[in-house]
């Protein structure tokens, strides 16, 4: 249980960590370029600058919010619509949406894209909503690291476990040990039930391990999916799977023969001092 | 007749600082049945140990069958220790093993077949008359029993040296005699047999070399 345990908590980290990946992952998909365009921007300037962008492979989808369309939004958002009114002309510029498509979802792509749409005539303001992902995805590497430390310890936890509960049960067999060395067993045979038993922990501690992080994500289900509801979002949680649950097998079969084969090899030293 | 087993000039002393043998020099041809003889503490038990490799010499040469066992390597200490049968005073049964898997063990760790080990191991039990009982447990049987339970498993995978430590030791005067003749039988058969045994009486009575250890020294 112990094992199961130490293995299912890396384990839930890292599908966390995936899951936050690939939440971080869609939205730098749909990652966005706003354009503001100057106010004195023609028409011509407008329209051409917008046949490049359609032409152009860095550019997912495009989107033009004219003046009109936009001070409308703001009237009906904000509350300010009669003092709108009172303007002499309207105030909002033309501004052009576009995603970044497939291509151009790495940060350095987008930010190349960025400047060189800032240096384009007509264009006043361009502005990237991506940093913040950007800043996700260090913070998920940060995490992603602490996870493998995390790891790595509860893993040398899970061999000491075994090896001790090998180490027990050693003990016990001692004279079993002891009279099979004497009649001629190798240490090979004698070694061999033990490194069975602690491959057998190892896997049983994995399933168990992968039943646990199972029912925390099904527990988790639809919160999650309430929460992401709200945002209008169709994320819902993966789980560890199935390769998730070969990984963990194999991991806790490695890790118990590892540990069994440290515990019977200490004390087939001392059975045998020749 | 070539020599069984030969010890030139050993001595062992163990950490605590007692010399269990000093110098002692004993040679067994084949086929020979030898009694070591002596009080206890007088280091019968340590020369077993040495020719069965469970401890080592400080000084000194032993050699079993052709076979220097100071230039054994480790791997092939297996393979010596299956040539060798040893029987104990407290005879070292498994208590939660049958009558038949305690006499198989020496054949499942040589890794006969399930059909050799089932011959084998009846017709080492029906040798020490204990054919009927391979289904109970150590602790079912007398001492007596439990003692030939355990010559059975020594003779199982019939070794060409047999050692014995003290295996009357706990037995009355009818069984010892008994178990005696068990060994005179094997080697009748051309089994080398090496029996450190107190029982001088008994000894006597047999007609076999007797070498008295005194101290760790022959006399």
């Amino acid at each position: 249980m112990v094992v199961a345990i130490a293995l299912a908590l890396p384990a839930t980290l890292f599908t966390v960590l995936d899951n936050l990946a690939r939440l971080s992952g869609s939205f730098g998909a749909s990652a966005e370029i706003s354009l503001f365009l100057q106010q004195d921007a023609s028409a011509e300037q407008t329209e051409s600058l917008t046949a490049n962008l359609k032409q152009d492979p860095r550019v997912g989808a495009l989107r033009t919010i004219s003046p009109q369309s936009a001070l409308d939004e703001f009237k009906q958002l904000s509350g300010f619509g009669e003092a709108l009114d009172l303007l002499p002309q309207n105030p909002m510029p033309t501004v052009l949406v576009l995603s970044l498509s497939a291509a151009a979802t790495t940060t350095g792509a987008a930010e190349a894209l960025l400047e060189e749409l800032r240096a384009q005539p007509g264009v006043e303001l361009a502005r990237a909503d991506v940093q913040w992902v950007q800043r996700l995805n260090a913070v998920l590497e940060v995490a992603r690291r602490g996870v493998l430390i995390v790891g790595v310890l509860l893993g040398l936890a899970v061999l000491l476990v075994i090896g001790n509960t090998i180490r027990l049960e050693v003990e016990n067999r001692r004279d079993e040990i002891a009279v099979t060395k004497l009649v001629g067993g190798t240490d090979r045979f004698v070694r061999r039930p033990f490194l069975f038993e602690g491959v057998w922990l190892g896997l049983l501690g994995g399933v168990i391990a992968w039943l646990l992080v199972y029912t925390a994500l099904v527990l988790l289900e639809t919160p999650v999916s309430r929460l992401t509801g709200m945002y209008g979002s169709d994320f819902a949680l993966r789980g560890p799977g199935f390769g998730g649950l070969v990984d963990l097998l194999s991991a806790g079969a490695m890790l118990g023969y590892l540990g069994a084969w440290a515990a019977v090899g200490r004390q087939l030293q001392r059975a045998d001092p020749v | 007749m070539p020599q069984m087993l030969f010890m030139d000039r050993v001595s062992k002393r163990y950490d605590s600082g007692q010399e269990a043998l000093s110098d002692v020099t004993l040679r067994v041809d084949q086929g020979e049945m030898v009694f070591v003889t002596g009080h206890s503490g007088a280091g019968k038990s340590t020369l077993l140990k040495l020719i069965a490799l469970m401890e080592r010499p400080n000084k000194g040469r032993v050699v079993v069958g052709q076979t220097d066992l100071a230039k054994l390597a480790a791997r092939h200490v297996p393979l010596h220790r299956r040539r060798i049968g040893v029987i104990f005073q407290d005879h070292r049964l498994l208590a939660d093993r049958s009558v038949f898997d305690n006499v198989a063990l020496p054949l499942v760790v040589s890794g006969y077949s399930r059909r050799d080990i089932g011959r084998r191991v009846r017709a080492a039990l029906d040798k020490v008359g204990l054919l009927n009982r391979e289904r109970q447990f150590p602790v079912a049987l007398s001492t007596g029993e439990q003692q030939r339970v355990g010559i059975a498993r020594a003779v199982v995978h019939k070794p060409p040296l047999l050692l014995a430590d003290e295996p009357t030791g706990n037995l009355d005067p009818d069984l010892s005699r008994e178990i005696m003749h068990l060994f005179e039988a094997f080697n009748q058969v051309g089994v080398t047999v090496l029996v450190v045994s107190h029982d001088l009486g008994l000894i006597k009575r047999l007609t076999h070399r007797t070498v008295r250890l005194e101290h760790g020294r022959v006399l």
